[in-house]
């Protein structure tokens, strides 16, 4: 099969939308339909690696669906930083799908099919997100992911549910329509166009206070990015089954929003211009105070979820920090940890639903001793909790360096302090998880009890994402290529 | 035949109202009635497209020349009012046998179309005619037959409904004929366009400031402007369906109209907004009421009213368009006008249609919907998405302009604030999708059927059009800017 790479990039967005139908018409068949998803997933793969590829030939991308409103399209382009998020997303879409698989069928979830519905509408509008070519593009498709990943928070249809999932909407509809919204009209007024464009859209001599305000507007806006103090919805929506924590709030909605903030850094305001903004210093102090208090706060949790929610507060001001810095490092390193933590986490969260679904265990307290009876999953959790933290032989390490030197570079030394005083808390609260299940005796059982591991699928997903997390500490070589290479391809970006 | 068009415009559904006597079958009638108010659409889409390539048509009523004899003037505005009065009226009526044979009595049905068609009319005449007396001619018209068509409603709520409305609306129209009265005094004219020409001589006298006073209270009690919306819930909620339906989407925008025609291209945006203050008048009441009737809409109970409250918030959200007086904000207000009218249109609509099969338009009542009427609640979410301004929505482009419009006056807090009233929005939209689709039916209920076709297709054809000119904004946005540009351009 020989597609242009227009023509795959639409296959992206419009290949998992389409598959919900391929979904609804086999209800009644289970393996059929995931059949669906799992062919869906691997295609969307094959089509990102392919566009992958062809970027590296030097190929460029425009894509153009419609105009909505004068100077207003729905269009789409591809350029470094939606590679590096394209392709993790779809990779690990895939891997969820699999493990999706084990967990719903382990737990015996009802409305399956409603599930992976939404979970391929989602996909659909993260590859939009991605590619999208200006701000309105982009927050059509952010817009479609809130909406769509609704169904999948309330999922359970408890009244703690709803209640999650009111949360989530309120905050993520809030701050998008409020701020986000504002922001972007604002940018429109100012610069009269929205389209991603290398160095920023602003015209020379625009009043900075003005746009001061607009950063401020987008930071807040960007509810997704769960910038205190709007990242409540993150903790509300761990309601949510396992595998929809682990893609969505640790990859794909998370970073769906860390994402446009780093693109509207760096390719909206442009970081010559981010540097000398009134608003850019504090807003730096308010994400390296959410990176601090959301470790602290993640210490205190017991249940196992929602102390990896507040590390994802926490890792998702790390980007923000990374984007803001204004600083070729702080991008590297911001946007490689995406790559990182989306690795690093998803693991986490499998392994969280991985313990729920074999020992029906959700809080930290009760995993003592648990090394001896899941030794797989438990070891998969400490290898991602090291990615996290960022210390060898996980990816994260990559990450974490390179925006320390951002913020020598920038001579940011508190902020350089809060990221050093933030690894000891992460290590605070992750490795004393593992130190529980290894180290200390199970109380409850009396005799050697055998391994009971959760179902096959969900330990394939957790071994694929183990490695993967080791793999881009070993080869971060084309990772860190594409990173360092957003903010100089205007060529690919625009094709100009 | 095409030089009498705009006369036609008005003639055939008022010749067509008395007519329906003779045929007496209600289902003769109902198909008369429907091909009238076709012709009726037809006709001003070639009125519009006629407007919108030579520009304004004059018509003299019976060959008497203006400003002696009476004017119908047809410009890219009142084309484009006329277009959504018409359209809309003709989809709603695909609907109105299935839907007033469950709530009007058997022999009321003729009645009711010829209030319907009697109601069409005026509002068709208030907008084609360039006579200030005219205007208050066919006010009387579409008011009158409005009080009676709301006091078919099923109970006897609507009488009382309908006599509010009698009032403050009698009210209103005495204020408009008194302004109109003065006019006349000052400048001895009644022809719009002589009156735009005479008055800014008379300008500086008091009796000029009055009647426009006099005339713009009244409108703005007809067009239900916070805080003069009083009548509207009760008559919106206690009115048969089909008659909230064609009103929500059409009577205010009427007002909507006389208020821009006055304000613009008769008096004169000097007069109305440098001479009065027009602007902080108009912008604080129309954000009060954004606000103020969208909260209130929160906590009803009955979903028409928590619809009619939103109208209310939505004349408010044109006003603030209004209140800028830049081609942008009048630009916003059009389309919002047009938007508004297809969302609208649409929610009352489908409301009717649960009404038909459930027999109750309460909260409570609509749990389990989602899976009872799929086609209907999927309408009203679409609608009601479209209420809010989701993106892909004609909601999205009235919004988007109407901000960008505050952001380019200069009016960055108005901008955010009307933003953050969306959210309101999405709180009274949310009750319903929430008790439709998450909450099961009561325990020993009957379980409802979807709705009839006949409700379904017009339904539909007004949701696709949301989506439709949400997408392809081609159409609506030309002409209201051009409408816009044009009014600004006749004025100095």
């Amino acid at each position: 099969m020989n597609l242009s790479l227009a023509t795959l990039l639409q296959l992206c967005i419009l290949l998992p939308i389409f598959a919900t139908l391929g979904i609804v018409a086999l209800r009644r068949h289970q393996n059929l339909r995931e059949a669906v998803s799992i062919g869906t997933s691997v295609l969307v793969f094959y089509a990102v690696v392919s566009i992958y590829l062809g970027l590296q030939g030097g190929a460029t991308i425009d894509v153009n669906w419609l105009q909505i409103l004068p100077g207003l399209s729905l269009s789409f382009s591809v350029e470094p930083l939606g590679m590096i998020f394209s392709l993790i997303a779809s990779f690990l879409w895939f891997v969820t799908i699999v493990y999706a698989i084990g967990y719903m069928r382990g737990h015996n979830e009802d409305h399956q099919t409603r599930f992976y519905c939404c979970f391929a509408i989602a996909i659909g509008s993260v590859m939009g997100v991605a590619f999208a070519d200006n701000l309105f593009t982009l927050f059509i498709f952010y817009e479609i992911l809130t909406l769509s990943t609704y169904p999948l928070v309330t999922h359970a249809g408890t009244e703690a549910a709803k209640k999650g999932g009111r949360v989530y909407l309120g905050i993520l509809l809030t701050t998008s329509i409020g701020f986000f919204l504002f922001a972007i009209l604002g940018t429109w007024v100012i610069a009269g166009t929205l389209d991603f464009t290398q160095g920023g859209v602003f015209p020379a001599g625009a009043n900075t206070a003005v746009l001061g305000f607009i950063l401020v507007l987008f930071i807040f806006g960007i509810g997704k990015a769960a910038i205190m103090p709007f990242h409540r919805w993150l903790p509300a929506a761990m309601v949510a089954p396992t595998p929809v924590s682990a893609l969505l709030h640790a990859v794909a909605v998370v970073k769906a929003g860390v994402f446009t903030v780093m693109k509207v850094c760096v390719l909206i305001f442009g970081i010559d211009l981010l540097s000398v903004l009134p608003t850019t210093q504090s807003l730096l102090y308010l994400a390296g105070a959410t990176v601090l208090l959301a470790s602290v706060i993640a210490m205190r949790q017991d249940n196992l979820k929602a102390r990896l929610a507040y590390s994802t507060v926490g890792q998702l001001g790390y980007i923000t920090i990374g984007a803001l810095l204004a600083s070729s490092m702080g991008v590297v390193g911001g946007s490689m940890h995406i790559a990182m933590h989306a690795f690093g986490k998803i693991t986490l969260f499998f392994c969280a639903g991985a313990i729920l679904v074999a020992v029906h265990k959700s809080k930290v307290s009760q995993l003592d001793g648990l090394g001896r009876r899941m030794p797989i999953t438990m070891t998969a959790f400490f290898i991602a909790s090291l990615g996290i933290i960022g210390i060898p032989p996980a990816g994260g390490t990559w990450s974490k360096w390179y925006l320390l030197m951002g913020t020598m570079d920038t001579q940011q030394w508190i902020i350089l302090v809060i990221l050093l005083i933030s690894s000891l808390l992460n290590i605070a609260y992750l490795l004393p998880i593992s130190m529980r299940a290894f180290l200390f005796k199970d109380p409850t059982s009396n005799a050697a009890v055998g391994i009971k591991e959760a179902p096959l699928p969900c330990l394939i997903a957790i071994g694929i994402t183990t490695v993967g997390c080791i793999a881009l500490f070993i080869y971060p070589q084309p990772l860190y290529e594409l990173a360092s290479s957003i903010l100089q391809t205007s060529s690919i970006a625009h094709g100009q | 035949m095409l030089a009498h068009l705009p006369i036609l415009q008005v003639i055939v559904p008022l010749m067509a109202a008395p007519a329906c006597l003779i045929l007496r079958r209600p289902q003769l009638v109902w198909m008369f009635t429907l091909l009238a108010s076709a012709l009726a659409f037809i006709i001003s889409i070639l009125l519009l497209q006629q407007v919108m390539q030579t520009g304004t048509i004059s018509y003299e009523l019976g060959g008497w020349s203006p400003p002696w004899g009476i004017e119908y003037r047809i410009d890219k505005l009142n084309a484009f009012i006329a277009l959504i009065i018409s359209g809309v009226s003709t989809v709603v009526l695909l609907a109105a046998q299935t839907s007033i044979e469950k709530e009007i009595p058997q022999d009321k049905h003729t009645l009711f179309y010829i209030l319907y068609l009697l109601s069409l009319t005026g509002m068709l005449g208030i907008v084609t005619t360039g006579d200030a007396f005219n205007v208050f001619v066919f006010l009387e018209i579409s008011s009158l037959s409005a009080y009676s068509l709301i006091a078919l409603g099923r109970d006897r709520r609507a009488l009382w409904a309908s006599f509010q409305y009698l009032i403050m609306g009698t009210i209103g129209a005495t204020f408009i004929l008194i302004g109109i009265g003065l006019m006349y005094q000052m400048t001895g004219t009644l022809n719009m366009a002589d009156l735009a020409t005479r008055l800014p001589e008379v300008a500086e006298t008091r009796t000029v400031t009055t009647a426009y006073v006099f005339f713009i209270v009244g409108v703005c009690l007809k067009l239900a402007l916070f805080p003069l919306h009083l009548w509207l819930p009760n008559a919106y909620a206690h009115a048969p369906s089909i008659v909230t339906a064609f009103f929500a989407a059409t009577s205010t925008k009427v007002a909507a109209y006389l208020l821009i025609r006055f304000t613009f291209s008769i008096f004169g945006v000097s007069f109305s907004f440098t001479t009065l203050p027009m602007e902080t008048l108009f912008l604080g009441l129309g954000l009060l009421g954004i606000f103020v009737a969208s909260t209130v809409a929160i906590y009803q109970d009955n979903i028409k009213h928590v619809f009619a409250y939103s109208s209310v918030a939505q004349i408010g959200y044109m006003i603030v368009g209004f209140s800028m007086s830049t081609n942008a904000g009048l630009s916003a207000m059009l389309l919002h006008v047009f938007n508004h009218a297809l969302m609208k249109g649409a929610l009352f609509l489908a409301l009717g249609a649960v009404l038909y099969r459930v027999g109750s338009t309460q909260l409570r009542d609509f749990q389990g919907l989602g899976r009872q009427m799929p086609l209907t609640m999927a309408a009203i979410v679409l609608a009601g998405l479209s209420l809010i301004g989701v993106p892909l929505t004609v909601g999205f482009v009235s919004k988007w302009y109407l901000v960008v419009a505050a952001i380019e006056k200069g009016w960055w807090p108005v901008a955010g604030l009307v933003l953050l009233a969306s959210l309101l929005a999405v709180v009274y939209v949310w009750r319903i999708v929430e008790t439709a689709y998450f909450k099961a039916p009561v325990v020993g209920k009957e379980l409802v059927q979807e709705a009839p076709m006949t409700f379904l297709i017009p339904v539909w054809i007004l949701v696709s059009a949301n989506v439709y000119f949400g997408i392809d904004t081609r159409i609506s946005v030309d002409i209201a800017t051009a409408a816009a540009q044009s009014l600004f351009g006749v004025v100095p």
